[in-house]
């Protein structure tokens, strides 16, 4: 027929070969995964793994966080000695701990100390998704218990940013307390007075979005960030409602009232400071009493 | 075309005329300027004329002035590093409803306000400044976190009321209500309220619970709006004007009935004809108000503002006991 010798339809399809998927070199290129353009992870960096394209916030570890945050040479760590048990005996547990240790240099899933933000004290808790998903177990809780009993002592502000996939299941019904736990002493912490920023990045999901990410005065998120308690296919297989898109994104969260405010990266730091300065100004001798 | 007022039509002829001329004279070689001194020589007093007996009709109308200054249009010029705070932490972030923490003269302060929208977009997003039961939760939630920080607040009033809508009731619109009025009695921290466009009923009152609560000359605050009054008391919208004149909803009235603390004059013909000489009306008053607030204890500032309010209210305490037992 004339009709086939127009037809535009292709015999046959094409797949990918898994070698053209990865002919990016590791290290010197980067994926976007929102809008796949490739750069320079170099420029990435530069422009704090924010896609100079499409905007998308990659993912940045604990390190890279506090040196764009904290004036430089501030920053001191605390509790680099805590080290995770295998307290239920869970097979391979501690020989995963150990690669992540090796991978990421940190002793646990979070990097806490203390430091200045453009000249503002704070204690600061920021989580690192590389080291087991960021999940909770008995060394991230407790190490962030005891950033919190520091801020105390000091009566400086306590800032988290948040990463994680939830409570390490390794640890049973230990991780699960570690919730409590970091609560109670943030509840300690307000009581006195103590100002709580939260900053939720992607993804902070489950055990540590129902604890210390949510319980912040004021509670931030990066643009994008998959936040939220269930997980989307655990809400789909149980309840098999379809989801809105945009379901459990910062933006998402915003809109039903859980967010103070989405911030880019790039302002993140002004906010911060503006935050800080409005919380520890004494508005000065026009407004002095006796 | 800029809006006008029904009681502004003389006025906006003679200015046209005025300008006419100026026109004219500029174009031809006539020399109109002695006729043009006269004419701004009656305008200004027909100018002063009508400003000075406004009837409450007319403030309704100012009132409602579509570029009458908003909630945001005085944060803008009367703070400094305003950070805006969004969402109730419960369902929803109301954007009629707006609030967060900034600087005032240097002093850390949390504002709150009613937002209408400036066009039907804005408007359509903001709910033309009606909010739901998120709005006064958020707003709450904003001023448990400055009793925290001890930071006084100051709330701006610019409602036509609480919306009326079925999504309202059925997350409970009363119980906002109620429990903002409830926990704004026990602040610790001072409140200072002012009414900028219209004070409409339990919604407006929600951000009204304060130690002062001042008015612009030309704001109105009232139980219910005169349209609604009107259907109620005599079954016909339209009787509006009527109820405006009887319901005592203007500033003059209320400091009158011992509701508000202070009127804040205006500019004349209304705020919107000079936002910035307007900020500065508010700023003086806003400033004393603080600094009488601040010295007081949380006790005193409690006490202060349940007396204010106890004393609200007209009654006779007769020799008579009125009983059917």
């Amino acid at each position: 027929m004339l009709k086939d010798l127009f037809s535009k339809k292709k015999k046959y399809a094409t797949i990918p070969s898994e070698q053209a998927k990865q002919d990016v070199p590791e290290g010197i290129m980067t994926k976007c995964p929102k809008c796949k353009k490739i750069m320079y992870t170099k420029e990435l960096v530069k422009n704090l793994r924010v896609c100079i394209s499409c905007g998308y916030h990659h993912p940045m570890s604990a390190p890279e966080r506090i040196a764009c945050l904290l004036d430089e040479g501030t920053f001191q760590e605390y509790d680099r000695h805590l080290l995770s048990k295998n307290p239920l005996d869970f097979p391979q547990y501690i020989e995963k701990v150990e690669e992540d240790r090796e991978k990421t240099k940190l002793n646990e899933a979070v990097v806490t100390g203390e430091g200045t933000i453009n000249g503002f004290p704070v204690v600061i808790a920021v989580m690192d998704s590389r080291f087991r998903m960021g999940s909770m177990g008995s060394v991230v809780g407790e190490k962030i218990a005891r950033a919190i009993e520091r801020a105390m002592e000091k009566s400086v502000p306590f800032i988290i940013f948040t990463a994680s996939g939830g409570a390490r299941m390794q640890e049973g019904v230990l991780s699960l307390m570690q919730m409590a736990k970091t609560s109670a002493a943030l509840k300690l912490f307000s009581e006195q007075g103590g100002l709580i920023i939260s900053v939720m990045t992607h993804p902070t999901t489950g055990g540590v979005s129902a604890s210390f990410a949510s319980l912040g005065d004021y509670n931030f998120a990066e643009p994008g960030a998959l936040i939220g308690f269930a997980g989307r296919r655990v809400i789909e297989q149980t309840v098999r409602e379809e989801l809105p898109e945009d379901f459990q994104t910062a933006e998402f969260l915003l809109k039903h009232g859980q967010l103070d405010a989405v911030i880019s990266r790039h302002d993140l730091k002004d906010v911060l400071t503006n935050v800080l300065d409005i919380h520890q100004s004494r508005g000065g001798d026009e407004w002095r009493t006796n | 075309m800029a809006y006008e007022l029904e009681f502004e039509k003389p006025l906006v002829e003679l200015r046209k005329k005025i300008s006419e001329l100026k026109e004219f004279t500029k174009h031809r070689d006539v020399d109109f300027s002695d006729e043009i001194n006269k004419l701004e020589a009656r305008l200004e007093k027909l100018e002063n004329d009508i400003y000075a007996h406004l009837s409450p009709w007319d403030r309704v109308q100012i009132a409602r002035h579509p570029n009458r200054p908003t909630t945001l249009d005085y944060i803008e010029r009367l703070f400094t590093n305003f950070f805006e705070c969004h969402g109730d932490r419960c369902f929803g972030d109301d954007e009629a409803i707006v609030g967060g923490i900034a600087k005032y003269h240097g002093l850390p302060v949390t504002v709150i306000g009613h937002q209408r929208g400036k066009d039907t977009k804005e408007n359509i997003r903001r709910n033309f400044g009606m909010p739901h039961p998120e709005g006064y939760r958020k707003a709450l939630r904003l001023m448990k976190q400055a009793e925290k920080f001890g930071r006084p607040i100051i709330c701006f009033i610019d409602t036509k009321g609480a919306y009326p809508g079925k999504a309202a009731e059925e997350r409970g619109q009363s119980e906002a209500i109620a429990r903002n009025l409830f926990e704004m009695a026990g602040l610790t921290v001072p409140v200072v309220c002012i009414v900028i466009g219209e004070g409409g009923s339990g919604g407006a009152l929600a951000l009204g619970v304060g130690n002062y609560v001042h008015m612009l000359e030309n704001s109105t605050y009232s139980v219910i709006s005169p349209e609604g009054a009107a259907a109620i008391l005599w079954k016909d919208a339209s009787l509006a004007k009527k109820a405006a004149e009887t319901m005592k909803i203007t500033a003059k009235d209320l400091k009158q009935l011992g509701v508000i603390d202070e009127m804040i004059p205006e500019v004349r013909g209304g705020a919107h004809r000079n936002v910035d000489e307007q900020a500065k009306y508010i700023d003086d008053v806003l400033k004393r108000s603080l600094r009488e607030l601040l010295p007081l204890r949380a006790e005193q500032l409690i006490a202060q503002r349940y007396e204010k309010y106890k004393k609200i209210g007209d009654f006779i305490e007769s020799e008579q006991h009125v009983s059917v037992m």
